[in-house]
């Protein structure tokens, strides 16, 4: 069984959500990205758990599933409110942290 | 060890031999209860009984506690004597009559103290108790300390009624009286200091009390400093026995080298260095010497008078002045040891010596006096003379016996010179001026005088007698015939100036205030000295001037000024009176205008004075029964001396002779015609010379110039006033002033102007080079690199959630590459 592929596959998935993350300006689109990059880690860890035939990949990969519905509850609320408060999810848009 | 003996003996001992810190103790609390509460409290008025306030009752009441637990535990020692069945017989003789439980032991019929002692604090190997040693000598001095306090404290609530410092009076006087105790309780040598010095304090404050007078803080100082150079021999002699006495007494079981029956132990053990001791023990005397005004340190005694004649009362009786023969007595084994006492062939000794020197030098100046008061302070140095020259001859109980009789007839004769001025003289001690003729005007105060008097001369069957002619006796019986004649010679001196003082006081046709007739008439008398102090009144109603002396040949005596009050407050004037005028008008000026104004002239005292007075005259009279020889009676030998034994010398062992003297009427008779010739002859001049009759012998002084150069020699007092004050103090301070000045001036400024101007010019460098180069530079510089580095950075927070993933992921990149390079 050849693993390169499916570390391929990570890697694309990885740099797909890298490249959202940086450009996109819509803030769900944003969210939708770093779950690319969580599950692009998945792939790897799947991988290497079939690789040396070890389960804790596979269980670290259902924890990561678990915490990125987590994660993608609180950043969805979070945007909920900032559309509530502007209108708007431009990213552009919110840049009162600028220092 | 001690219990072990008492089981021995059969001792009895009680609670009161236990508990006898509490007698030391008491005064104490009383002190810090007059202190802390005493202003605050106003009289009481029960009925007709007014309880007097300012916290006196407190001193009073602390002092008769003290009374009381010193007459238990005097009662339980003396059941103690009992119970050892330790008697001296008639004649005294050690080992006749004791019990053969104490001879199988071979120790005398000593009977041991009743020791309580207390860690009070270690340091460098050594233990420094605190604690209390009953033997009969502290018991009987506790005995009396309590009960002269006691009386003086109550005559004091009247003599000082209305003072303006009359509670911090109160807690002085019960301080004195603590550290008195203190002192006598002591087991050991450092206590001894701590009650000894509490004195010298206490003496200052209260000789100082009316210090609003120069002459009064003078006299105060006075004191104080002349004790303290007797006191530097106290520090040096208890630091000598202490490390010669520290091994000795360590191995013997009695803690360290200031335990007193370790050095008693240590004296009489034969193994003591001899020059360690004689140089203890010379030391110690010296304390002794300052302490109980002995020639050559006498002089602060008289000067003590400048105080209320109840303190001067109470130092002259049982207070002060008698620490230091208490110390002798105390330690005697020391002295006895060191200074070779009654070792056959020596006729003389530094303690018989000083003793004997004391006794004539000191009868001698109590002839030129006028004071009456000071009549009666030479006369307690001339009798601590005795006391000291008793305990050089080895006559050890008569010396302390002559403590015990003297303190009654001296207070009672301080008393009685207090109440004269209370009320018969008006404030003036002075006999030429302001007394004579009291006798029908005071009759209880003359009464107790000439019973007094008579004690102090040593008239037969008084008390007097049976103590200074046992010192008198034993001196001629122990060898020492030169000390023998001084004795007699100073019973005829004694008995001769107190003719004079009594004669001037009571007898005669009445002077100045004695007369009636106070202030004008006396002011006018002293016309060119008089000083109008009306301002001076009205800004403080008790003001007493300091005036110029008449002669500068007494410049240096304490010239106190005398303000007197009118019965009229609103006429209040004083005048002053330039001679030796020894007291200051202390008591309130309303009580004085109130009593002036239904007593004009003497009259007799009031009962606060007069009952103390009658008290102490029937025991001046009474106290020498305790130890009559001329009756065998030895009641005091027995309770008190402590014959023999490991902690005692056996007196006269030495030349195979009894330890004291045995009474006979034979030798008695010397002393006893002496004082009749003392009293013929100077009842003789002094009648020729003060009384009204233009006799021969008037003026005398005046006219033969050998009289005249005598008269003037001891009026000066030997001018040994003059020696320590001119010649030695500015002999001393001068010169060292001086070198101190040039060595201020030339060495010390040199040195501190050169520092001031180095650490100048060093300051002014650093401020120009450090300050402003370096730790300015360092704080601008970081601050700029600060600015600056915020300016480079402001731009990274931009505020852009885009910008901020780009660097996340740009860095984990970064960190991806280093981590593939390193592991490959």
């Amino acid at each position: 069984m050849l693993i390169s592929e499916f570390l391929l596959l990570g890697a694309v998935l990885f740099c797909i959500g890298v490249y959202g993350v940086i450009v996109r300006k819509n803030a769900v689109l944003v969210l939708m990205s770093i779950e690319l990059i969580l599950n692009s880690v998945n792939i790897n860890l799947l991988a290497f758990s079939l690789k040396y035939n070890d389960i804790s990949g596979q269980t670290f990969a259902l924890y990561i599933i678990a915490v990125a519905a987590a994660e993608v509850g609180v950043g969805l609320a979070l945007v909920l409110l900032i559309y509530r408060n502007k209108r708007n999810i431009s990213l552009d848009e919110l840049s009162e942290m600028k220092g | 060890m001690m219990l072990a003996q008492d089981a021995a003996a059969n001792l009895s001992s009680g609670w009161f031999l236990e508990h006898a810190w509490l007698i030391a103790v008491v005064p104490g609390i009383g002190f810090f209860l007059i202190l802390a509460v005493g202003k605050r409290i106003r009289d009481i008025k029960v009925g007709s009984l007014t309880i007097p306030g300012g916290g006196s009752m407190f001193g009073v009441a602390s002092m008769a506690a003290s009374l009381v637990l010193a007459a238990g535990t005097a009662y339980q020692w003396i059941q103690r004597v009992d119970s050892a069945g330790a008697t001296h017989g008639a004649l005294g003789s050690f080992g006749s009559s004791i019990t053969g439980m104490l001879r199988a032991e071979g120790e005398g019929n000593y009977i041991t103290p009743v020791v309580k002692s207390y860690t009070w604090w270690r340091q460098g190997g050594a233990t420094f108790t605190i604690g209390s040693h009953i033997d009969g000598l502290s018991m009987i001095i506790l005995l009396l300390v309590a009960f002269i306090s006691t009386l003086v404290q109550i005559y004091s609530l009247e003599y000082l009624r209305g003072d303006r410092r009359y509670t911090h009076f109160f807690a002085a006087l019960t301080l004195f009286a603590g550290g008195m105790l203190t002192m006598v309780l002591a087991d050991n040598m450092v206590q001894i200091i701590l009650g000894w010095e509490i004195m010298g304090l206490c003496s200052f404050m209260l000789i100082g009390h009316w210090w609003e007078d120069a002459a009064n803080s003078r006299a105060a100082l006075k004191a104080f400093f002349t004790v303290r150079v007797g006191d530097v021999g106290l520090l040096v002699g208890v630091s000598i026995i202490f490390f010669s006495a520290n091994s000795f007494a360590t191995k013997n079981g009695f803690g360290s080298g200031f335990d007193l029956q370790g050095i008693n132990a240590w004296a009489q053990s034969g193994t003591a260095s001899h020059t360690a001791i004689l140089w203890g023990a010379v030391a110690l005397f010296i304390a002794c010497i300052g302490k109980s005004g002995q020639f050559p340190l006498h002089t602060w005694l008289p000067d003590a008078m400048a105080g209320p004649t109840p303190v001067s009362s109470l130092l002259h009786s049982s207070t002060m002045v008698v620490a230091g023969v208490y110390l002798v007595a105390r330690i005697y084994p020391v002295f006895h040891t060191g200074l070779s006492i009654n070792v056959a062939g020596s006729h003389f000794n530094l303690i018989a010596i000083i003793g004997g020197i004391t006794i004539i030098i000191a009868a001698a100046l109590a002839f030129v006096q006028t004071d009456i008061k000071k009549v009666l302070a030479y006369s307690t140095v001339s009798q601590l003379g005795y006391m000291m020259m008793g305990l050089g001859v080895g006559a050890w109980t008569p010396a302390v016996f002559h403590i015990f009789t003297h303190a009654f007839f001296k207070c009672c004769l301080f008393l009685c010179a207090g109440s004269i001025s209370h009320s018969g003289s008006h404030h003036s001690f002075e006999m030429k001026k302001d007394m004579g003729g009291l006798r029908k005007k005071m009759p209880i105060t003359f009464a107790c005088w000439m019973v007094s008097t008579a004690a102090l001369c040593g008239v037969p069957f008084f008390s007097g007698f049976f103590s200074k002619d046992e010192i008198i006796d034993n001196a001629h019986h122990a060898g020492y015939n030169v000390f023998w004649i001084i004795g007699l010679v100073g019973a005829f001196m004694t008995t001769a100036y107190m003719t004079r003082a009594t004669y001037l006081t009571f007898f005669g046709k009445p002077r100045g205030a004695a007369a009636g007739e106070h202030d004008d008439a006396h002011g006018d008398a002293h016309d060119p000295h008089d000083l109008d102090v009306d301002d001076a009144h009205a800004v403080q109603p008790h003001a007493v001037a300091a005036h110029g002396s008449t002669t500068d040949d007494h410049a240096h005596q304490p010239v106190m000024a005398m303000a007197r009050t009118v019965g009229d407050v609103a006429d209040i004037h004083g005048d002053v009176d330039a001679s030796d005028a020894e007291e200051a008008v202390h008591a309130d000026d309303a009580h004085h205008a109130a009593e002036h104004d239904v007593h004009h002239g003497p009259h007799e005292s009031p009962a606060l004075i007069t009952v103390p007075l009658v008290i102490l005259a029937v025991l001046a009279f009474g106290s020498g029964y305790l130890n009559a020889a001329a009756f065998s009676i030895h009641k005091f030998t027995d309770w008190v001396s402590p014959i023999g034994g490991q902690f005692f010398p056996k007196i006269g062992e030495a030349s195979g002779e009894l330890p004291e003297a045995a009474f006979k009427w034979v030798n008695a008779l010397p002393s006893i015609l002496l004082v009749l010739a003392g009293f013929a002859v100077s009842a003789a001049v002094c009648i020729s010379i003060y009384g009204d009759t233009a006799a021969p012998l008037k003026g005398i002084t005046k006219r033969i110039a050998p009289l005249r150069w005598g008269y003037k020699f001891l009026f000066n007092k030997y001018y040994l006033d003059v020696l320590y004050e001119k010649i030695i103090v500015h002999g001393v301070a001068y010169p060292v002033s001086a070198a101190a000045y040039w060595f201020n001036q030339n060495v010390l400024d040199g040195i501190v102007n050169g520092a001031g101007k180095w650490a100048r010019k060093s300051g002014l460098w650093i401020y120009k080079n450090v300050d402003q180069r370096v730790v300015d530079g360092t704080v601008n510089g970081s601050g700029a690199a600060a600015r600056g580095l915020g300016s480079a950075l402001r731009p990274v927070q931009s505020g852009k959630v885009n910008q901020y993933g780009a660097l996340l992921f740009s860095a984990a990149a970064v960190a991806a590459l280093v981590l593939i390079l390193v592991n490959t």
